[in-house]
């Protein structure tokens, strides 16, 4: 991580967030300790100017709630979030404000990710009007140019979130992300609401905005194949940890926790090599509302060893630039 | 659905495809007409009414309909102190829809308020507000009513405040359970990505959404409303004599149910024609406007 030449773009150190879930004023007076969610615990990475980090996991591992804290849609509990040398997590919201134009969001549902009651003339040219000062025309004006380099019409500027399909929608809404030419993008599961014909091209269209506009992408995905064709880089998550980040080829090709070999090996291929057996995970995600002590991970995973059940992996670098958190690694690596 | 597939070419807002939809429902259109026949005749009463509503003559004393034995310049008969019906109905009109309207608009100016502000701001605004309007809903509308009436005294604009009071508390409810789910929704996080302000999530994000369900909610309240100003004036708590309003005509009517069952039943029917047909008309807004029930 400290590999890259540059000052990374974005630097995450030991973040944690937790989600507190009864907080009524019943379970107060009852003195009932409060349920909490650690969505978060201890991450950290870092990401390069103009790099794209692609972040795999299963539903409900965190994935979402690292994008969002990340941009200070949520505040973070504890660790720091530095964008461009500047600490996030420490700016009150009023100062946060400058930056939202510089980082932005793609979201996974384009059905709930656009107003029904707007217009796109009023959705894409929202970011002008609250970043430029643009009035409604030129915001709109400016919103037409923009809407053939996402794949749309000029003259769709007029209609209502309702008279699009989802892969429409999609571009829409990557319009009001793209707009103000922001540096960073989280991409929260951007093409996994769509069908595979039109993931193709919207993944293209990202691809293309990358190159234009030398965009640092996030990109959250549950699916390999789609966070393989983007990512640089690939880290893995599991219950609010990242337990491997490295290379991409590095992570498809040698993947060192045994936890991403699972994911690999639950990927659908064409040709399987004869005598690969299917690595298959048995078993749940555990509640994120009591994960498992010592390596989160030992419940389910094929070759856990008696320290895994007690004691929680440190970091191991296997590479530069390649770090997995497993007691299989630890010590020099495999 | 068919509404939608045949437009792509154009523009269309949800507000025009809901009232392309209201339209299109017979029941609710005919409502919408038959109350808003009322609403004119509560208008231009002094130029539809036959009679002045207070002009007695206890030679008409009781003096039935037309269809038995009455005369065509009352065509309704009249009443205990021989004042035309059907003029007293024409002006009762006055009150009712005056008191459902304004009621109904300032209880649903402050209801969206507190509403908006309990389910988006949250924490202390939003235990307050909702202390408030349970401790408000504790009490039987009418008994409070009836306490209010009688602490302030009776009178036009002690009715509106009387009923307003309490009545903002149901919009408020709707609209902090609206905007408590709205928010949460990836548009607002999308606006809050954006570095839009708290006013303008509020107000361009999430009040638009909500507010099919809070005319909906208005509109069948006002039936309610207008129920309630006429239980008041029959109680004697409304409007004093000798000013028409339809809960004191059935009232006054009472002790001449069997001779003249006319003096009542008018004015009763009355309300029921006009709360019906505002309540059909609300249903047909829910179904055109609702997005819940679409598809």
């Amino acid at each position: 991580m400290a590999d890259t030449a540059m000052r990374p773009l974005l630097e995450v150190r030991d973040l944690t967030k937790t989600f507190v879930l009864n907080a009524s004023v019943l379970n107060t007076l009852m003195r009932q300790p409060p349920v909490v969610v650690r969505a978060l615990s201890g991450v950290s990475f870092a990401i390069a100017r103009g790099e794209t980090l692609g972040l795999i996991g299963e539903s409900g591992c965190g994935k979402s709630t690292l994008g969002r804290t990340v941009l200070q849609l949520h505040r973070a509990d504890s660790g720091t979030i530095t964008y461009d040398g500047t600490d996030l997590s420490a700016l009150p919201d009023e100062a946060i404000r400058p930056f939202r134009k510089r980082m932005q969001i793609i979201f996974q549902d384009p059905y709930a990710s656009l107003n029904p009651r707007r217009s796109v003339a009023e959705i894409v040219g929202l970011p002008l009007r609250l970043h430029q000062g643009l009035g409604r025309a030129e915001a709109a004006e400016r919103a037409a140019a923009f809407l053939p380099r996402v794949g749309l019409q000029s003259g769709h500027l007029a209609r209502y979130p309702h008279q699009f399909s989802g892969g429409q929608r999609q571009r829409i809404g990557i319009a009001r992300a793209l707009i103000l030419h922001p540096e960073f993008v989280v991409c929260d599961e951007p093409v996994s609401a769509l069908d595979v014909s039109i993931q193709a091209q919207i993944i293209e269209l990202l691809q293309q905005f990358r190159a234009e506009l030398n965009l640092t992408y996030l990109f959250i995905s549950h699916d390999l194949a789609v966070v393989g064709r983007l990512a640089d880089r690939i880290a893995v998550m599991y219950l609010g940890e990242i337990v491997e980040i490295g290379p991409r080829n590095a992570i498809l090709k040698a993947p060192a926790h045994p936890y991403t070999r699972a994911l690999l090996s639950a990927a659908p291929r064409l040709h399987r090599r004869s005598g690969e057996a299917r690595l298959r995970l048995t078993g749940d995600l555990p509640s994120p509302l009591a994960p498992p002590p010592g390596c989160r991970f030992h419940t389910r995973c094929p070759v856990a060893m008696a320290r895994c059940r007690t004691e929680a992996p440190a970091v191991t670098r296997l590479a530069p630039g390649h770090d997995v958190a497993c007691h299989l690694h630890e010590g020099g690596g495999s | 659905m068919t509404a939608v597939a045949r437009l792509p070419a154009k523009a269309e807002s949800p507000f025009q495809l809901g009232l392309v939809r209201l339209m299109e429902n017979r029941m609710a259109t005919a409502s919408g007409l038959i109350a808003i026949l009322f609403v004119l005749a509560a208008l231009f009463a002094p130029l539809v009414a036959p009679h002045d509503p207070n002009d007695a003559d206890l030679f008409r004393r009781l003096q039935p309909p037309v269809w038995l034995g009455g005369e065509w310049a009352f065509p309704l008969g009249c009443d205990g102190l021989g004042r035309d019906i059907l003029s007293r109905l024409i002006y009762g009109a006055r009150i009712s829809i005056l008191v459902g309207t304004l009621v109904v608009v300032i209880a649903t100016i402050v209801g969206v308020i507190a509403g908006l502000a309990a389910g988006f701001i949250g924490g202390w605004v939003d235990r307050s507000i909702s202390w408030l309007v349970d401790v408000l809903l504790g009490f039987p509308y009418l008994i409070f009513a009836i306490g209010l009436m009688a602490m302030m005294g009776t009178g036009f604009q002690n009715i509106v405040l009387a009923l307003a009071y309490k009545e903002w508390v149901v919009p408020a409810r709707i609209v902090r359970g609206e905007t408590l789910a709205l928010r949460e929704l990836e548009y607002v996080e999308a606006a809050r990505a954006l570095g839009a302000s708290r006013g303008h999530i509020m107000l361009r994000e999430i009040l638009p959404n909500i507010l099919s369900p809070v005319a909906v909610v208005a509109t069948v309240r006002m039936a309610h409303v207008i129920i309630l100003e006429a239980s008041l004036s029959f109680l004697g708590l409304g409007v004093q004599p000798p000013t028409a309003s339809w809960g004191s005509m059935v009232a006054d009517g009472r002790d001449f149910l069997v001779d003249a069952w006319w003096v009542s039943t008018f004015p009763g029917l009355a309300i029921l024609a006009l709360v019906m047909a505002i309540n059909v008309f609300s249903q047909g807004l829910r179904d055109a406007f609702d997005p819940r029930i679409q598809e």
